[in-house]
């Protein structure tokens, strides 16, 4: 009987802490809506499996607990009900199933709208470059990486002199604009994570990975590193935020271009970056 | 329906090949210490895991210690506090519960629940333990070399493992960790090899493959994953090692660390990731597969009745070892590998979810129209029901590889793989040491101590790793010492983060009670006798209680019919041991 009861405790517990509980995800400022229903439907399923089960469990304990003189049954097998519970678990697997890679699939196809706005990591802060006027980043390389060239940039590609660099402040993106987030690293594993996105990737040093979005909310949302990193993963903070059309157009044009990084050298160069 | 019994043949068949005569030790150096018994093997193997997983446990305390009541103690820095995660996860996973799984129960039950008198190769067993005995040394040996042990995750990633970044990372720390990772593959590789040897060749007359015990089946078809999986982590280890020592690039790419170009170029950290979760995935089920088979023994026996759909239960064992192989890149889909391996593992992880629910089913109803006694092996096998229900469902998640994007590298992650592969496994150790105990000392463990030590560590553990899957769903990151000033984590969780660590505490507590339950009854405990629990198995009907070298007396026992004959109509007894030619046969011979 105890044990019966705090199965069922168990039961009605979890699922109290689970409709009251005031921890839930931070609401959402992109497109990927569909992540947090799928969250929701595949709640609602392995819930109901769980109480279901775990109720079964309680009625066996408390219906055949050990009585004296009571004979257990002898059914080794039952062909049929083990034939059923494959089919109905099947099916549950495959209602989870179908919908997420359907939506995988938009995940992994980048529209053809999106522009590109890259993200470099290294113990332990964040960098961001976008691409300027044509549109089009320069390649990077890490073996470019020097004090005048913080994020590799290859200054005999025409496609990077006009990029524009963000190192030390914060990225900004305009709401309504898909954008191709491509990740690279200078040193480790980091992992470009904004829990409002809902969308995040790894960045490995030596290729580029990528994640696209679109940004539905304004607001100034705070950026972690979600890959072990070393000792600073922890306190690897950044910001990013999602503006007005307008907002952004003003933002982006006080930015400074690699080229113009790369003109002014020494002393001045020192000051730009910390003084843009 | 009782042909599961019937439809191997009544008779047992003549023996094919003599018996060879076993070494018999003849010092107490060769008896007890360098002994070649598999049983004295299971004991050195399960206490040296038992004490390294205590150290695990002290360092899951300092962890909650950190993460409920963060800033208040000073010792606890990043850097230790990575250093105690990492070595709180490499600990737990493998020289723990793989050793003691496999080199433990494996030793113990393998040539006692099929008939034999001991392993194929008592001698490279007994190398099997004194190199992981090694391995275990060498791991303590990395607490006290300057710079301390490894901070990099148990998961090594590279590039981070051997910079200068994480801790113990350009120190002695990671150097011993590969190191000793590298013996325990060794030593592994020699028991392993001796339990499917032994499983495939030792087997007594009579005992066939669809006879043995699913204690059995979990614990060799584990071993044959370990034998297969384990070889992708040793040539990691290798690997990385000439990374760190010879400034080899396998895992390294061109790279800059803190503004210095390192000589690194050309090498892959995903090729690493792959390498390790081609160990890692198996992993999961070489600790699983034996509980579930382990589970299944303890719930029909208690239950009187047989285990449900026995056929069922060996092909999904056997179907989940060949599945687990498939699927383990369901741990990088954030890696940055090509999105399209999203489609087939997200796939192939899914299809592991009916098998595994198949197992789930059976279990519950063996316990339908049994006769249950809730005794503490039967409480700890309901409480692994629990706990291994809530972790498989909560794997429907992050296996959808959609839905894992927003919840990976969360707490959702810690809790998830706590409550499947923590929990549920060590609630089954827990009942098998209740179950087998009076076999290995003679005396039953004080069952007062024993149902206290149960609900205390059963409700405990809910309390710490239910709630822990929310604090994942708020979006917070895994591997942080603390919760820092992001503006989407709410002060509550905090709060929550505290209740956490205090329920653990009170957990780890709880485990003094059951150690000295395990000392205080080898002298004081109530006399067993040979067969306590009324069990059908082998172990069951030796001659000696503990069983003598060589298990069985002069003679082997024959077996007549397979291991669930509980509550058989008929009968006499509500059990029928494998090894009893029983009414039933001369019953159905007319």
């Amino acid at each position: 009987m105890g044990v019966a009861l705090a199965i069922v405790i168990i039961v009605i517990g979890s699922v109290v802490f689970h409709l009251l509980s005031p921890w839930w995800w931070t609401p959402i400022a992109t497109n990927w809506g569909f992540m947090d229903d799928m969250i929701s439907f595949t709640f609602w399923i392995t819930g109901i499996v769980y109480v279901v089960i775990l109720l079964f469990v309680a009625y066996c304990v408390y219906k055949f607990q050990y009585r004296e003189g009571r004979v257990a049954a002898y059914e080794p097998e039952n062909t049929k009900l083990e034939i059923w519970l494959t089919i109905l678990t099947s099916l549950g697997v495959v209602a989870l199933l179908a919908p997420g890679l359907f939506v995988w699939f938009q995940f992994v196809n980048v529209p053809e709208e999106a522009t590109e706005v890259e993200v470099v990591g290294q113990q332990w802060s964040w960098s961001f470059r976008l691409p300027g006027a044509d549109g089009k980043l320069g390649t990077a390389d890490n073996r470019l990486i020097s004090e005048d060239n913080i994020l590799g940039i290859n200054p005999k590609d025409p496609y990077g002199q006009d990029d524009i660099i963000i190192d030390g402040y914060d990225l900004h993106l305009a709401v309504g604009r898909p954008v191709k987030m491509l990740l690279r690293s200078v040193d480790v594993l980091h992992n470009f994570y904004v829990p409002e996105f809902r969308a995040k990737m790894d960045m490995v040093p030596g290729m580029i990975t990528y994640f696209w979005m679109e940004p539905t909310r304004i607001g100034t949302y705070d950026v972690l590193c979600a890959e072990l990193c070393g000792v600073g993963h922890g306190y690897m903070g950044g910001t990013v935020l999602i503006d007005t059309d307008d907002d952004y157009d003003l933002w982006i044009s006080e930015q400074t271009t690699f080229a113009e990084m790369t003109t002014n050298t020494g002393i001045e160069f020192t000051k730009l970056v910390e003084d843009p | 329906m009782v042909e599961t019994k019937n439809t191997s043949p009544p008779s047992v068949p003549p023996a094919e090949v003599d018996e060879v005569e076993l070494y018999h030790a003849k010092s107490f150096w060769t008896k007890y210490v360098f002994s070649q018994d598999a049983k004295v093997i299971a004991i050195q193997y399960s206490g040296v895991a038992i004490a390294i997983g205590l150290v695990a446990l002290v360092l899951s305390s300092l962890i909650r210690l950190q993460l409920g009541f963060p800033e208040m103690f000073d010792f606890i820095t990043p850097e230790t506090y990575y250093q105690f995660v990492t070595m709180h996860g490499m600990i737990m996973v493998v020289y723990l519960l793989t050793a003691l799984f496999l080199g433990g129960f494996g030793n113990y039950l393998i040539p006692l629940m099929i008939g034999a008198r001991d392993m194929s190769f008592p001698y490279v067993n007994m190398l099997s333990f004194w190199i992981y005995f090694l391995a275990v040394l060498v791991l303590v040996g990395s607490f006290f070399v300057p710079g301390g042990p490894t901070g990099a995750g148990w998961t090594l990633y590279p590039p981070q493992a051997i910079l200068s970044g994480t801790p113990g990372g350009k120190g002695l720390g990671i150097i011993l960790m590969l190191v000793s990772l590298a013996l325990f593959i060794v030593g592994f590789t020699m028991g392993g090899l001796n339990y499917v040897v032994t499983v495939l060749q030792g087997r007594t007359r009579g005992m066939t493959m669809m006879r043995l015990p699913l204690t059995v089946w979990g614990i060799f078809t584990a071993t044959v994953l370990a034998l297969l999986a384990f070889p992708a982590l040793l040539v990691a280890t290798v690997m990385m090692l000439f990374d760190r020592l010879l400034e080899t690039s396998f895992f390294m790419p061109s790279l800059v660390e803190f503004g210095d170009q390192l000589s690194y170029g050309g090498g892959s950290p995903i090729l690493f990731q792959h390498l390790f979760w081609f160990f890692g995935h198996p992993e999961v089920y070489i600790v699983a597969l034996p509980a579930f088979g382990i589970v299944s023994d303890l719930i029909s026996t208690h239950a009187r009745k047989n285990i449900f759909g026995y056929r069922m239960m060996v092909w999904a064992i056997v179907g989940i070892g060949a599945l687990s192989f498939i699927v383990w890149a369901h741990h990088m889909y954030v890696s940055g590998m090509h999105p399209y391996f999203g489609f087939f593992f997200a796939t192939t992880t899914l299809i592991i979810a009916v098998p595994t629910a198949l197992k789930v089913y059976n279990w519950i109803l063996t316990l339908w129209n049994g006769n249950i006694h809730l005794n503490t092996p039967m409480l700890f096998s309901l409480g692994f029901i629990v706990t291994f229900l809530n972790g498989g469902l909560t794997g429907l998640f992050l296996g959808n590889v959609i839905v894992d994007i927003p919840l990976s590298d969360t707490m959702f992650v810690v809790a998830h793989f706590h409550m499947v592969m923590g929990v549920a496994p060590i609630l089954v150790v827990f009942g098998a040491i209740y179950h087998w105990y009076p076999k290995i000392s003679g005396r039953m463990l004080d069952e007062r101590l024993g149902k206290i030590h149960f609900w205390v560590t059963f409700v405990g553990s809910y309390l710490i790793f239910f709630p822990m899957h929310y604090i994942g769903l708020v979006g917070v990151p895994r591997r942080y010492p603390e919760l820092g000033d992001a503006a989407f984590i709410p002060d509550s969780v905090a709060t929550l983060n505290s209740f956490i660590s205090l329920a653990a505490f009170i957990v780890g507590i709880a485990q003094i009670l059951f150690l000295y339950n395990l000392f205080w009854s080898l002298r004081k405990g109530r006399p067993s006798g040979p067969n306590p629990w009324r069990a059908t198995t082998l172990e069951w009907q030796t001659p000696h209680t503990p069983p003598a070298h060589g298990n069985f007396g002069p003679e082997l026992p024959l077996v007549y019919r397979w291991p669930y004959d509980y509550s058989v109509p008929g009968a006499s007894e509500d059990f029928l041991a494998q090894n009893d030619p029983g009414p039933l046969d001369s019953e159905s011979s007319t």
